[in-house]
């Protein structure tokens, strides 16, 4: 299918913009509120809280019998804090570590889970299809109820996000500063972790447990390296999820066997490569460019200096020498040529005979200038 | 008791021993939640070996998906070094991406093969003793022979490079001085978890593997400060979650590595309530003692000062101590209670008098 096809039935074919619209919106609410749980170093906490919903997916459908969309979401969203608080025990009461509660709260949880659900399962009053969708997500079923639910919780979450952004900023960069201010830091501790909750709740249906975590993390991940500022990077992950959701979905679209939810995650990912790769200032590519142009720099100033040392043994400074006896001065004879051309580029040496090359006046000035600094340093 | 549910049992218990041991070392050495990101990789090198060797029975497969293993680790640590994401969010990262990969080769490519998601995250041990071998003219459960295998693999190299690996897990530094390599005992061990993961995911899925390798582990250092004792303890909890879960899952007629996994909450609750000295409940018994006792003593100084003085007659009174030391009315009669009951004070016409025993904790006290 050509490109052009594809965004005719992005906008046209009622299925495919059902479930691009609730992807793009799952990944608006999730790369936000992951920003603040990525830079606050929770980052794994988000897999812990998708496990660990699936027990209150089925615990709210044993209980109500219903399988709405807003009452699995209620429940995935109070198992999801249950869990988040439990966590915030064990660290804050015993000596086990922050890694070590998450490892546990996840499998126990997930394992109650499918302990309810398996029993759930084999019990032939209540049939329990549709639970299933947590686990692994199925993009494709998204109808346009749970596009509505989703936006509703997402848009809420979004709202009280811009309410309490100063207080959320504040936890995020310094929470003793604002302690010292008298904000109820812990109180807005655990606001921004409900906020969290309801982002990952409202993304289990389309990804799934497993994957979601990489929806939290990924677009703050990615949106780090372009900016510093928080507001910047808030939209900036808010955007590269929604990218990622939609064209996620679109390419799911267009071959069979292509679940929706991992190739949401691969599309995050390549966001992700790319914004390490090139991001300004931070990106990686930059970085090695750099330290290219720095060796390339350093080579071509000891070429020099050697020329210089040489053509001192000689009363006229602009004596011509071999490139090869450069060469034997150097720790990479197979790079003088090139450094002698960017030299003569700059004008600082010329080529005299075949192979022989002597410094010019000007040359000669830089030589000096570099042995000088050299030895000052 | 039928064969058939001695043999789940057994493999239950094998499976338990050989995460716990792993687990061990990762709850100390602040890495458990390698054990989520490894058993969820190590399908990508499953996928990979099946689509080179074409066989899922190849023992190349465990091969390719240890190799796995350490490369999600090295992915891990590489994302790390750049400083451009932190360790969280590096694993965060990398896990789905090739988990993802993963699920996309074999939903393209290996439709129709014995190689589902499902059974991958969340395993059936009840199925597992129909999947048999011949070993050494032994007829045994498949998983069993591997799992047993996995365990000595696993014991062997506890027992080997105990003293390495105890050094490298509570001073790098040291272990790195004295010539031994943290980089190589680490790796070693991501190696016998990639191992461990890859042989029970067949067996209990991949949520159970961190079950059992974190939350046993974890159980046991709330237990004991000694590792040989750790790794007994965590062993024992693991096999305690196994059988009990198997029994559970029995009763509920569910799912076995959910019931495990539950279990194994269950114990590790238990634990972190009651445990001797590091339990919720000790912690706070100990706390509200100490608190009666510091109160305790702040009293018996008091009356000390002014033992024998003019004022005592005034100072002495139970309710000036509400005026004096600040303390509620309320307050001020349970400490004078609790004193008594420890025979520091005794009372006397409205006047509350030093013992021996009294006397000389307020010294003692005040000393310090």
């Amino acid at each position: 299918m050509d490109l052009l096809g594809l965004l005719h039935d992005l906008f046209f074919d009622y299925t495919l913009r059902t479930v691009a619209l609730g992807v793009g919106v799952l990944g608006i609410v999730s790369g936000a509120l992951g920003s603040f749980a990525m830079l606050r170093r929770q980052s794994l906490l988000g897999d812990a809280i998708s496990h660990a919903a699936l027990p209150g997916v089925v615990l709210a459908f044993m209980l109500t019998g219903s399988k709405s969309p807003i009452v699995l979401l209620l429940g995935a969203a109070v198992a999801g804090l249950v869990s988040t608080l439990i966590m915030i025990g064990i660290n804050r009461y015993t000596r086990i570590k922050e890694d070590s509660a998450l490892g546990i709260i996840l499998s126990v949880f997930f394992g109650f889970g499918l302990l309810l659900l398996t029993f759930l399962q084999r019990n032939p009053d209540a049939r329990q299809a549709g639970l299933n969708k947590f686990l692994f997500g199925q993009a494709a079923t998204l109808l346009v109820e749970d596009v509505l639910v989703m936006s509703a919780f997402g848009g809420l979450a979004l709202l009280l996000m811009l309410l309490f952004w100063k207080e959320f900023k504040l936890l995020t960069f310094d929470r003793d500063f604002g302690a010292s201010l008298g904000y109820p830091m812990t109180l807005i501790e655990i606001l921004v972790t409900i906020l969290l909750v309801i982002a990952i709740v409202i993304g289990l249906q389309a990804v799934g447990v497993v994957l979601m975590s990489a929806m939290v993390v990924a677009p703050a991940a990615a949106a780090r390296q372009w900016t510093n500022r928080l507001s910047l990077m808030v939209a900036l992950a808010s955007l590269f999820g929604a990218l990622a959701g939609v064209s996620g979905a679109l390419i799911s679209s267009t071959g069979a066997g292509l679940s929706t939810g991992p190739v949401i995650v691969l599309c995050a990912s390549a966001i992700v490569i790319i914004s390490l790769l090139l991001a300004p200032n931070r990106g990686l590519l930059w970085h090695w460019l750099a330290r290219l142009q720095n060796r390339r720099r350093l080579q071509t100033e000891q070429v020099l200096s050697n020329l210089y040392l040489l053509a001192s043994q000689h009363a006229e400074p602009t004596y011509p020498h071999a490139a090869a006896a450069l060469q034997v001065m150097g720790a990479k004879p197979e790079s003088v040529l090139q450094s002698l051309k960017a030299l003569a580029a700059e004008g600082f040496v010329q080529q005299a005979q075949n192979s022989h090359w002597a410094l010019t006046p000007t040359g000669t000035q830089r030589a000096e200038q570099l042995v000088r600094q050299r030895n000052g340093a | 008791m039928t064969s058939l549910q001695i043999e789940i049992q057994l493999i239950a218990s094998v499976v338990a021993i050989a995460c716990a041991l792993p687990g061990v070392f990762l709850v100390l050495r602040q890495m458990a939640m390698m054990s989520d990101a490894i058993s969820h990789t190590v399908l990508l090198g499953i996928v990979i070996m099946f689509f080179l060797v074409g066989s899922l029975e190849s023992p190349l497969l465990i091969v390719g998906a240890t190799i796995m293993g350490v490369i999600t680790v090295s992915l891990v640590e590489v994302l790390n070094r750049t400083k451009l994401v932190k360790q969280d969010a590096a694993i965060a990262l990398v896990f789905p991406a090739l988990f993802s990969v993963a699920v996309i080769l074999i939903s393209r490519f290996a439709r129709g093969v014995h190689l589902d998601v499902d059974a991958v995250l969340l395993g059936e041990l009840a199925f597992a003793p129909f999947d048999r071998l011949a070993f050494f003219g032994l007829d045994l459960p498949r998983a069993l022979v591997v799992m047993g295998i996995v365990l000595a693999i696993n014991i062997t190299f506890i027992v080997l490079f105990f003293k390495e690996l105890k050094l490298a897990t509570f001073d790098s530094g040291l272990a790195a001085a004295l010539g031994f390599s943290p980089a190589l005992i680490h790796y070693g061990l991501m190696a016998s978890v990639s191992i461990t993961a890859v042989g029970a995911f067949d067996a209990v899925g991949s949520i159970l593997v961190v079950a059992l390798m974190v939350t046993p582990a974890a159980a046991a250092y709330l237990l004991t400060n000694d590792l040989k004792r750790m790794l007994w303890l965590s062993a024992v909890i693991g096999v305690i979650s196994a059988l009990g879960g198997y029994w559970m899952a029995r009763w509920l007629d569910a799912n076995i590595a959910g019931s495990m996994a539950s279990i194994t909450g269950l114990v590790f609750l238990i634990i972190f309530l009651g445990a001797p000295e590091r339990g919720i409940i000790a912690v706070a018994l100990r706390r509200s003692r100490q608190r009666w006792d510091f109160a305790q003593s702040m009293l018996t100084i008091h009356l000390l000062q002014h033992e024998g003085k003019p004022e005592a007659e005034r100072e002495s009174r139970s309710d000036h101590l509400v005026e004096h030391l600040r303390w509620l009315p309320d307050h001020a009669e349970k400490v004078i209670r609790y004193a008594e009951r420890k025979g520091m004070i005794r009372r006397q016409s409205g006047q509350l008098l030093l013992t021996d025993a009294g006397r000389t904790l307020a010294r003692q006290a005040m000393v310090h």
